[in-house]
């Protein structure tokens, strides 16, 4: 049994004339929470999609454990169906229990029959998220999650999937432009920038990471350089 | 902050899910055993080469042809069944020699493009006043969907003592036939345009015609646009009842003809001509959707 879950070797993916990924190498191993950043545009959904199965790579190997599940940006609910029965979609009768107990770890117990629309956007996702984890995937595919949320619930979400991650130790690649969320979160954060890979650094700070903490700062400036973004912007909170 | 959980509900364990629950749903790459890696299994939708595509959307049609030209000419079918395809293209040369085919088509598109223009008209207004407001519902929907139950045929003998069997009595016909399915598939259409975009629109101060003409029609087009096929088609069939009586000209009449002389030749002649026309149909629309929404066709799902 190897160590690693997701293995890319020279991924190179081209649309028309854009080339948005110029021979990616990457290895997540199994119970790692990779963190992928970059700003939009640059390819960060098109390797997830590549791990999905959506898309075909032109160049190089992709590689990942069987079971893969993904989180999008909206809940992509079906909306004809009850929450556990979108929860359980595609599985057969005897998983409903194992539905429930996702539900309830999401904290959704209780709402196993109410419709998708009556949903506020949180709970929705929170049902996208328990339709995931029910499948006990082996790599978790997240993108952006928390981006159509407001701040409160994002925390929320943020919290509720670092503890699930916690407890099924699955590996985890999350698509993101919240460079917060990425320190939050991961064990390990990349930025993709013109194809490639322009940083990819351990975090290596203890959990529960404290956001005014100065090592996590030096962390957020040098991954917002990375970006693009200058160090004195306003988005580092620094209080000279 | 955490949310709350109740404590007694712990995590599935891995193996119960993984070994009872989930082999079935990501059956394709998880049967080599979950140590390894695999290439994702493709669920992507693949993009198709147009000759690959344009061949297979041929294909039938031109099966069903050479099934027809092999089984008349080795004899399999008799032709007072089914004439084959050389006594049928003589019967189509003997039509345009004369002048008449071309006569008959344009009679019969006339009277078609004036009952549509008018019936599909009225039933796009009708579909998106009905899909729109809550009101208009109310007012049109129900005397709509009783007038949907009403096959049309049944209305041939009043609208013949009304208007005579003049072309007023064909073309009213056609367009009381074509209104109805206009109506429909606008209704549907309108009432599945994403309603949040609705109160958006709203917000910014479109009403009324504005708000339909802006938002709603271009986002139902879609469905408009199937309306606007099965329209055309039920035309046809409006052709063959209005040109029935008082006609002596048009496609329906040819129908007429055929049946009344008993010519086999001409009786495939015509369905071969109802099939033309429909793959004309097919593809004037198809032409159209390109032109009128050019934003289908570069949707991914992303």
């Amino acid at each position: 049994m190897s160590d690693v879950a997701v293995r890319l070797a020279g991924v190179r993916k081209s649309f028309g004339p854009k080339t948005v990924l110029a021979g990616i190498d990457l290895e997540v191993r199994r119970g790692e929470f990779f963190a992928l950043l970059g700003p939009s545009g640059t390819g960060k959904t098109t390797l997830l999609r590549l791990l999905a199965g959506l898309e075909v790579p032109d160049a190089g190997t992709v590689l990942a454990a069987p079971r893969r599940t993904t989180v999008y940006q909206e809940p992509r609910l079906v909306q004809a169906r009850r929450v556990l029965a979108n929860v359980t979609l595609g599985l057969p009768r005897s998983s409903r229990d194992a539905g429930r107990r996702a539900l309830a770890e999401v904290g959704l117990a209780g709402h196993e029959r109410a419709w998708p629309a009556t949903l506020s956007g949180g709970e929705a996702q929170r049902v996208a998220l328990a339709r995931a984890l029910v499948r006990d995937p082996q790599v978790l595919l997240l993108d952006e999650p928390f981006a159509a949320l407001d701040a409160l619930t994002r925390l929320q979400m943020q919290d509720l999937v670092a503890e699930l991650c916690a407890r099924h130790r699955p590996a985890v690649v999350l698509v993101t432009h919240d460079v917060d969320e990425a320190l939050r979160l991961a064990d390990r954060v990349a930025v993709l920038r013109g194809g490639t890979f322009a940083d990819d650094r351990e975090v290596g700070l203890p959990r529960p990471r404290d956001r005014d903490d100065p090592a996590l700062a030096d962390r957020r400036r040098a991954l917002l350089s990375h970006l693009g973004v200058e160090p004195a912007s306003a988005l580092t909170p620094d209080p000279h | 902050m955490t949310l709350e959980r109740p404590p007694a509900a712990p995590a599935p364990a891995p193996e119960e899910v993984a070994t009872t629950d989930v082999p079935a749903a990501s059956a394709p790459d998880a049967e080599a055993g979950d140590g390894e890696l695999r290439v994702p299994a493709r669920i992507g939708t693949r993009r198709r080469r147009p000759a690959v595509s344009l061949a297979v959307r041929t294909g039938v049609p031109v099966l069903l042809v050479a099934a027809w030209w092999y089984g008349t000419a080795s004899g399999g079918i008799p032709p007072d069944v089914l004439t084959g395809p050389g006594a049928v293209l003589g019967a189509l040369r003997e039509l345009a020699e004369t002048g008449q085919l071309t006569d008959y088509l344009l009679a019969s598109g006339r009277r078609a493009a004036l009952g549509v223009l008018a019936g599909a008209g009225a039933g796009l207004l009708l579909g998106v006043a009905a899909g729109l407001s809550a009101l208009g519902e109310e007012l049109i929907d129900p005397t709509m969907q009783m007038k949907r139950a009403v096959p049309f045929l049944a209305l041939v003998p009043l609208f013949i003592s009304w208007f005579g069997v003049g072309e007023t009595f064909k073309i009213v016909l056609i367009a009381v036939a074509t209104a109805a399915p206009m109506y429909a598939y606008t209704y549907l259409g309108v009432r599945g345009v994403d309603r949040k975009v609705v109160e958006a629109a709203r917000g910014f101060g479109l009403r009324g015609a504005r708000l339909a003409l802006a938002v709603i029609v271009p986002s139902a087009l879609p469905s408009i646009l199937m309306a606007l096929r099965i329209s055309l088609s039920v035309s046809l069939t409006g052709l063959i009842a209005a040109e029935q009586i008082g006609a002596s000209e048009g496609i329906g009449y040819l129908v007429t003809l055929a049946q009344q002389y008993y010519r086999n030749d001409y009786m495939v002649l015509c369905i071969l001509i109802y099939a033309l026309i429909g793959l004309v149909i097919d593809l004037v629309i198809r032409g159209v959707e390109r032109l009128a929404m050019p934003w289908r066709g570069q949707v991914a799902a992303r």
